[in-house]
């Protein structure tokens, strides 16, 4: 049986986008995550909306917030003898400073190896007792329990040899930033699924009551998404704010507390270097003093440096939803997914590369 | 012999000998190929269609195949592709140093039994050995040689406005047998290869319907990548309705747990054909009797829009760009 036919029944969307082009109240709204930015285009919802719902791609893809200095770190990892880099395979496309990626570094004899989930890492550092295993920890809230229960587990296995860059980004902070910025042109928001499972919906209603914003968190199904932007409009007509959670049959108000707890355990939060954005505070993971042993910085003595910014690249304007992607001077001209000059233009899941892979106009 | 592949094997002197007759000469059995001379001699009649592939897949054993009945599969479906019965294989071995002697016993046995079921005569091959490290495991070569039996031959170029796009049926299951097997992964799905000679299905399509425009198989880089590859040749756009692509449950869910998208995996018992619309249901017809195409099904139509692209029109009647794949299609983080 297929849980998810109803969530994608296309009467209902004819019947919910057939509302939506009744509306003269249209939204330009942003969706945060990049799982939702690559649910509208390969549902082709983005070609069936109308004009004045304005769609506008955030932050939320964990490769494109990826900064370079952290991208520089675990390259010089990745070249140091000894050492085997286990990632998730978005990051492997992703340039550094000049240009390198983990692609080339393995080309170059770097011992990079690609997993499915922290616990695989945990695997190959069980395999290899006389290297070092560095897994690369990107994401967000949704991938960071899953990261403090493999180093728990590493912990109670004394596996010495498993350390983690952690890269992890929080998504309140980055929205408050993003909420902060005068030039924001957002009006309202799709709040992620995944990231909403975990922390909850309520964890965002500071938010939305301080900056007057209306917010849905919302599935990944083309109804989900209808749905939400139906909520939205409506919002903005009655002049609401406040946050309303769609997504009910994965997400609560409250969250996962055993997730939360397994995180509070194992990191603090700490300031953290966003990519195109710049350091936010207080939107970062780090190691707690008693999981020390497991930091890859400290482990192999990298430090994060400051790197010049790409030259051309608007990835940043992109992520604060002020340029759609294909208005990039570059978008489809120096930058492409074959050689991507900005973090947007290589995840599977970032805005550049989605409007370049889906959109028929790019 | 040894229990495991020694250098020996690949020094052209006796222990290469043993290998020879014990095991290949054995397997693949014919006329031709025990008469062990430099080259072989083909009876062949007409136009010829040549074909090339190397085989380093890795797992070297998935569950629906392995490496040596996919080295046949491989090739005589590029044979058959062209409109063209294959006839003759010939198969190149890059062993490494100390692979089991019983993987290669199984690896061969696989390939004669494919060669039998496909009716081609393996008829010359070489073996190398390298030492360890130099290859992973084992490495195949295999050409393919056939009778073309249409003319003109099945060639992308002829995709033509108004044409219907068929497929034999449901896409992605051997790319995510393969990756879902691959070492290091803790999912693997419940799903098989569909590894498998077509050029018997494609023999009795092209003899009932000699006018069919184009035949691909969409190996490496999946449906989406082959029929970008039509539209570019061609000049023509191709539309693709989501809602009627086959692809099993088991395929749809596994590639939702890995991140990938099933349009761009690999398939290697599959085939795309392009014909004429009111050729369609007789195509369709004669795919379905056979038991590797009882899911054939048409899923779009080439046009004279949009050319060089193509276009999926999703189930909620969105429109969006198939486009190629961009290098190898990698597992997302979340």
């Amino acid at each position: 049986m297929d849980l998810f036919a109803g969530f994608r029944d296309p009467a209902i969307a004819r019947a919910l986008l057939e509302k939506i082009r009744g509306e003269t109240r249209g939204v330009r709204f942003m969706e945060v995550c990049g799982t939702h930015t690559v649910a509208i285009f390969q549902s082709g919802l983005h070609s069936l909306l109308p004009e004045n719902i304005v769609h506008l791609t955030g932050p939320g893809c964990p490769v494109c917030v990826t900064h370079d200095a952290e991208v520089a770190a675990y390259l010089e990892a990745a070249a140091k003898d000894k050492v085997i880099i286990a990632t998730f395979g978005d990051l492997m496309k992703v340039p550094g400073p000049g240009g390198a990626s983990l692609k080339s570094a393995q080309a170059d004899g770097a011992r990079v190896k690609v997993v499915y989930s922290p616990s695989d890492a945990l695997a190959l550092a069980r395999d290899n007792p006389d290297d070092t295993v560095v897994f690369i920890g990107v994401g967000f809230e949704t991938t960071a329990p899953g990261m403090a229960a493999t180093v728990k587990m590493a912990r109670a296995e004394g596996l010495s040899n498993f350390k983690v860059l952690s890269f992890h980004k929080l998504v309140p902070p980055a929205l408050e930033a993003l909420l902060s910025d005068p030039g924001m042109e957002i009006e309202a928001f799709i709040l992620p699924g995944h990231v909403s499972a975990v922390i909850g919906a309520g964890a965002y209603r500071p938010l939305a009551e301080k900056f007057k914003v209306p917010a849905v968190v919302a599935g990944f199904e083309p109804l989900d998404i209808l749905q939400g932007l139906i909520i939205l409009i409506e919002m903005l007509r009655e002049g609401r704010h406040g946050v309303v959670n769609q997504y009910t049959r994965v997400v609560t108000e409250d969250g996962n507390a055993k997730a939360r707890a397994l995180v509070a355990e194992v990191f603090e939060t700490s300031d953290a270097l966003w990519r195109g954005i710049g350091t936010i505070p207080g939107s970062g993971l780090t190691f707690a003093k008693e999981y020390a042993d497991f930091d890859a910085l400290a482990a192999l003595g990298i430090e994060l440096k400051e790197t010049p910014p790409i030259k051309g690249c608007m990835c940043g304007d992109v992520l604060k939803g002020k340029l759609a992607p294909n208005k990039c001077p570059l978008f489809k001209k120096a930058c492409t997914p074959a050689r991507p000059v900005g973090p947007c233009m290589v995840s599977s899941e970032g805005s550049c590369a989605a409007y370049f892979k889906y959109n028929l106009e790019s | 012999m040894s229990d495991k592949v020694l250098l020996d094997y690949g020094s052209g002197g006796r222990a290469s000998q043993r290998l020879v007759s014990e095991l290949f000469l054995a397997a693949f059995d014919n006329e031709e190929l025990s008469r062990l001379n430099d080259a072989a001699v083909l009876d062949l009649s007409g136009p010829v269609a040549v074909s090339t592939d190397s085989f380093t897949v890795d797992p070297i054993f998935f569950p629906g195949g392995d490496i040596g009945s996919l080295a046949v599969h491989g090739t005589v479906n590029d044979v058959a592709m062209l409109g063209a019965t294959p006839r003759y294989l010939t198969c190149g071995f890059i062993i490494e140093e100390g692979l089991p002697m019983e993987d290669l016993r199984r690896i061969v046995a696989s390939m004669a039994k494919a060669a039998r079921e496909a009716g081609v005569l393996v008829v010359t091959g070489d073996t190398k050995v390298v030492p360890k490290g130099a290859c992973d495991r084992i490495f195949i070569n295999t050409t393919g040689i056939g009778e073309i039996i249409v003319q003109p031959t099945p060639s992308a170029e002829r995709a033509a406005p108004g044409d219907a796009v068929l497929v034999s049926g449901n896409m992605g299951d051997h790319g995510l047998a393969i990756l879902s097997k691959r070492q290091g992964l803790s999912f693997e799905a419940p799903v098989e290869s569909d590894s498998a000679a077509l050029n018997h299905l494609i023999v009795s399509l092209v003899q009932s319907l000699p006018q069919v425009h184009v035949l691909r198989d969409p190996t490496r880089g999946g449906l989406a990548t082959t029929l970008n590859e039509i539209a570019a040749s061609s000049g023509t756009g191709i539309l693709v309705r989501e809602s009627v692509l086959p692809i099993t449950d088991a395929v749809r869910s596994g590639c939702s747990f890995l991140g990938l998208d099933p349009l761009y995996l690999a398939n290697e018992g599959k085939f795309i054909c392009i014909l004429p619309q009111e050729l369609a249901e007789k195509a369709l017809r004669i795919m379905r009797a056979d038991p590797l195409g009882r899911d054939a099904c048409q899923i779009g139509v080439v046009t004279e829009e949009n050319p060089k692209k193509v276009i999926l029109e999703t189930p909620i009647g969105g429109k969006r760009l198939l486009g190629m794949l961009e290098g190898e299609q990698l597992p997302r983080i979340c």
